[in-house]
């Protein structure tokens, strides 16, 4: 290896570590959101409760959608790594159409929720609510960005080792985004969702 | 090892994570259609499931791996659990304790 | 168009109010008139406003610091006059405007002084200490700086604009909500917080990444110079407690801005909850304050003893140990508010617990000073100064973590003679010890001795005279951030704590002429050798100011105190024969750039300019976009310009060197001469 290789590689190792350490400081983040959330699901001021408001095919869907751009954002990182242009960009195309879709239903949840007088205006429980989830949506949103940046880099310059540490990274930040999911939909949606 | 046997095992890792991912998932919203489980019971089992996902999630898809992963990524992410754990768990008892003796509830 | 911005916002309903605004105005136009006037605007730029250079960084967090001390330092002397004055009067400050002094005062001090001032002197000796040419990522270290400055900046800005809060540093709820406090005072307060608070995380992963990634070969982690490991332990703290400060800060903006009902009163919200996260962040904080000046007293303790530091692993563990126990405490703040005996138990335990490994670091710096040939320069006499003090707030605290006695004395102005009894010792004499020993290395000549006398004995009298009044005045029942009051039998210690005050100003104003003087006689107190005090760790391993590139070449490291060992074998400034050419980042506008758009964006949140909010998120977001696409540009520094700096540095190194070579300054040599008794 020659003496730039390994700067570059000394480089991007420092990035990766930097941004691992970022992401923890991200899920304490989420981890005080998840306690203030459980602590105010209570918290309805009479208004709609956890029981009320969320529906089983949506969190299905939304799940399902998170789950397989987390395969397919690892796909995309593997192509990246071997070079194989074409299948990155097919591999993150298809995750941004399955990020764009959760976002869609998301919005679309949130608007219904407002819509019906249970915006996060209505109580604690509701402040919370959409609090937790919509900083984990906001997430996606950076995440979307992100991928649509990634591509412009794919199509102006060859796959390279500055390319490589740009995915290394979003596909660290996409994974927290879904493993953030998991308690999400187990903390939130199935415990409102279960009679 | 050649590239081709790497893509192969890198690609499976991938494949063999999200079946786990699936299962794990499928699991806690078969259980919330089905019902019939006390509450405590349905808690413990979605909670189990969360967390076996999540360590599936750390271990196929961000390649972590106690021998393989550097010390301080590992570092990191432990005491990361630790704090999640005290913080969350402190302010459920901090906040419960308060409620508890304010509401009498 | 301007949201809630109109003319209302300046400062014309009050005298008092106008003039702290004229002088804040003042000061810039000065500062920027001056620049101006010698012509030392490109200067400024070229070499300090756009340099990565983690020095460079690391002197102008330090110049941020002071000049909010300065701030901070006015609302202090302000509070102890009225205090002062206000028996049975409303003293010279209306209600409204002594709560926001009492407010922005330890906003100031916490978040705006003693952080830039913790970050300056880690990002100046750190990476020299290590061995490493610079941070992990410079050009981000620069961004942070201009973050944090952003914060400063609105801070100040409310003095001028608009006012500042009037909920105290905390900004406990549900005062601080929108029903009780409708104007913009809490929400500079937010967002001033919010702003550093980004910039600060940043900066604690950058000084992680480094000193897990940059050490220098054979610098294994127990030979990890103490400061070091402190920085490490501050920064592992910042990265996972400040994301509190942002939950919690972030929490009351929706509550403010958007109708949420987190804290509020009605509609379900739970104020109590606000001060469980807020001091989730808050008590790690306080040792992220304490920890690096933890290193700094352990740097000047073993230099100044001419010893090795005593115990340097159990000072490691017990730095360690804190950092974990920090985030076990945090109810402490709060035992008052109602949870049950059991959790208040736990709490009161913990936090007893971690007086331990605090009380075992006394002891570390204590033997390290027995038996050594003990040099008192002002650097040792604030260490010494500490030692003692601060045991003494430390002892007041322990009494203070048994819940029963908490009842009594919480909320008393015992409480706030407690917390500046640990925090002005345990931060800022070390921030002053370490601004005097590594002047030097900065600049190039000490500072002047008499003067630091001076200003020390000032400083250590003024705050006895400040504070341990306020000791027994808490135990009389005196509680704090009392407007006026009517209690005679308090006045007479009120007056005393405020000749306190004035003996700390006495001492500010040493520091300054210190600083003058130190400039003019600056060839008498010229450091030719880089080695001023005959020091022991790597960063006095370079001339005095460090060249750009730090070392010619990375050195390597065979044990603890490297820099004493090269000394001991006669090998410290031997010439280097295979100096390559050196590659460093070059220049870089981001910071400013950055810093500025998150400015504006911190004030128009406060003021509702909502679109310009949003137009300044989507600009940092491009311009972080577009930076992605640039290939770093860096800045070659040609063999033969090292390789004369080095020469030039170790033949005056050699000439002037102040180790005598004595073996006496081993400890292990010390103890084999131990006399029979």
């Amino acid at each position: 290896m020659s003496e730039v290789d390994a700067k570059t590689l000394e480089e991007s190792e420092e990035r990766a570590y930097g941004f691992w350490l970022f992401l923890m400081s991200d899920a304490i983040l989420f981890s005080l959101l998840f306690a203030t959330y459980a602590i105010m699901v209570t918290a309805t001021d009479n208004g709609p409760d956890r029981t009320e408001i969320f529906g089983y095919w949506r969190t299905a869907a939304n799940t399902a959608l998170l789950l397989s751009s987390s395969l397919t954002m690892g796909l995309a990182s593997i192509a990246i790594c071997e070079t194989r242009k074409s299948a990155s960009f097919q591999w993150i195309f298809v995750t941004m159409i399955l990020a764009l879709a959760f976002l869609v239903l998301e919005i679309q949840e949130f608007a219904g929720l407002i819509a019906q007088g249970a915006g996060p205006d209505r109580s604690g429980f509701l402040s919370a609510y959409f609090t937790l989830v919509g900083t984990h949506g906001a997430h996606v949103i950076v995440g979307l960005i992100w991928m649509a940046v990634l591509c412009l880099h794919l199509a102006l310059r060859p796959i390279g080792p500055e390319i490589q540490s740009i995915t290394e990274r979003l596909t660290m930040f996409w994974h927290l985004v879904g493993i953030v999911w998991i308690g999400i939909y187990s903390l939130v949606y199935l415990p409102g969702l279960y009679q | 090892m050649s590239d081709v046997k790497r893509h192969k095992r890198e690609v499976r890792n991938y494949l063999v994570g999200f079946g786990l991912a699936v299962l794990l998932t499928i699991i806690p919203f078969a259980i919330t259609a089905a019902g019939g489980l006390s509450r405590t019971w349905f808690d413990l089992a979605i909670l189990l499931a969360a967390v076996v996902q999540v360590l599936v999630h750390l271990r196929y898809f961000l390649h972590i791996d106690l021998r393989h992963t550097p010390r301080e990524n590992l570092l990191a992410l432990g005491f990361t659990g630790v704090l999640m754990v005290l913080m969350i768990g402190g302010t459920l008892w901090i906040m419960g304790n308060l409620t508890a003796r304010m509401m009498g509830t | 168009m301007f949201g809630r911005l109109n003319e209302d916002a300046l400062p014309f309903y009050s005298e008092i109010a106008m003039a702290g605004a004229a002088v804040t105005v003042g000061g810039g136009l000065f500062v920027v008139a001056v620049v101006l006037w010698t012509g030392s605007l490109i200067y400024l730029w070229r070499n300090w406003l756009t340099s990565v250079d983690h020095k460079r960084i690391g002197i102008m967090y330090v110049v941020v610091a002071l000049v909010m001390l300065l701030r901070g330092f006015v609302d202090a002397l302000m509070m102890r006059a009225q205090q002062a004055m206000a028996m049975n009067s409303g003293g010279y400050l209306p209600p409204e405007h002594f709560d926001q002094i009492f407010s922005s005062h330890g906003t100031i001090m916490i978040l705006f002084m003693a952080m830039p001032f913790l970050t300056g002197l880690i990002n100046f000796v750190m990476p020299l200490q290590i061995g490493a040419r610079d941070v992990a990522f410079p050009r981000l270290n620069l961004i942070s700086l201009y973050l944090t400055a952003a914060g400063a900046g609105l801070v100040l800005v409310s003095l001028v604009i608009g006012k500042f809060s009037t909920a105290g540093w905390t900004g406990y709820p549900p005062f601080s909500e929108t029903e009780f406090s409708p104007g913009v005072g809490v929400d500079y307060w937010i967002w001033a917080l919010i702003v550093s608070g980004v910039g600060t995380t940043l900066t604690g992963i950058n000084f992680i990444t480094t000193i897990v990634k940059r050490r220098a070969p054979g610098m294994t982690w127990m030979r990890l110079p103490l400061f070091a490991w402190t920085a490490l332990c501050a920064s592992i703290l910042i990265v996972f407690a400040f994301p509190a400060l942002t939950v919690a800060g972030a929490m009351l903006a929706l509550d403010r801005s958007a109708g949420f009902h987190f804290f509020t009163n009605d509609g379900g919200g739970n104020a109590m909850h606000f001060a469980n996260i807020l001091w989730m962040w808050g008590h790690p904080e306080v040792y992220i304050l304490i920890l690096p000046a933890f290193g700094v007293f352990s740097e000047i303790v073993a230099t100044f003893s001419s010893k090795r530091l005593f115990a340097y692993n159990s000072l490691v563990f017990a730095t360690v140990v804190i950092a974990l126990l920090a985030f076990t405490t945090w109810l402490h703040h709060f035992f008052t508010m109602g949870a049950g005996a059991s959790v208040n138990t736990a709490f009161g335990i913990t936090t007893m617990i971690i007086a331990v490994p605090t009380g075992v670091k006394v002891f570390d710096w204590l033997m390290t000073m027995y038996r050594g040939r003990i040099r008192y320069q002002t650097p040792m006499l604030w260490t010494v100064a500490f030692l003692v003090t601060f045991t003494i707030g430390g002892m007041s605290g322990v009494l203070l973590a048994v819940p029963a006695v908490d009842y009594t004395l919480h909320n008393t102005t015992f409480l706030v003679a407690h917390f500046h009894n640990m925090v002005i010792p345990g931060a800022l004499f070390g921030f002053f010890a370490g601004y005097v020993y590594w002047f030097p290395k900065a600049f190039g000549f000490r500072l002047d001795e008499r003067w630091g006398r001076r200003a020390f004995w000032f400083w250590v009298t003024g705050f006895y005279l400040a504070f341990m009044p306020l000791y027994a005045l808490g135990l009389m029942g005196m509680v704090r951030r009392l407007q006026h009051y009517d209690n005679p039998d308090w006045q007479p210690y009120l007056i005393v704590a405020a000749i306190g005050a004035v003996s700390v100003l006495c001492g500010l104003i040493c520091m300054a002429i210190q600083l003058w003087v130190s400039i003019r006689d600056r060839e008498r107190l010229a450091d030719t050798t880089g080695d001023p005090w005959n020091a022991r760790t790597l960063e006095w391993y370079s001339s005095s100011p460090p060249p750009v590139w730090n070392f010619a070449s990375l050195p390597k490291i065979e044990g603890s105190d490297a820099f004493w060992r090269l000394k001991e074998r006669g090998e410290a400034y031997r010439e280097d024969e295979n100096v390559g050419t050196i590659s460093l980042p070059a220049n870089s506008n981001d910071g400013i750039v950055y810093g500025a758009l998150a400015f504006v964006f911190g004030f128009c949140m406060v003021w509702h300019i909502y679109w310009l909010a949003l137009l300044c998120l989507g600009a940092i977001m491009t311009h972080l976009i577009v930076s992605s696409f640039r290939d770093p540009t860096a800045e070659v520094i040609p063999a033969d310009e090292v390789a004369r700096h080095e020469h030039d540095w170790k033949t005056a190194a050699r000439a002037g060197s102040r180790y005598d070579g004595d073996p006496l300054c081993d400890y292990r040599t010390v103890l084999r001469k131990v006399p029979a008794q």
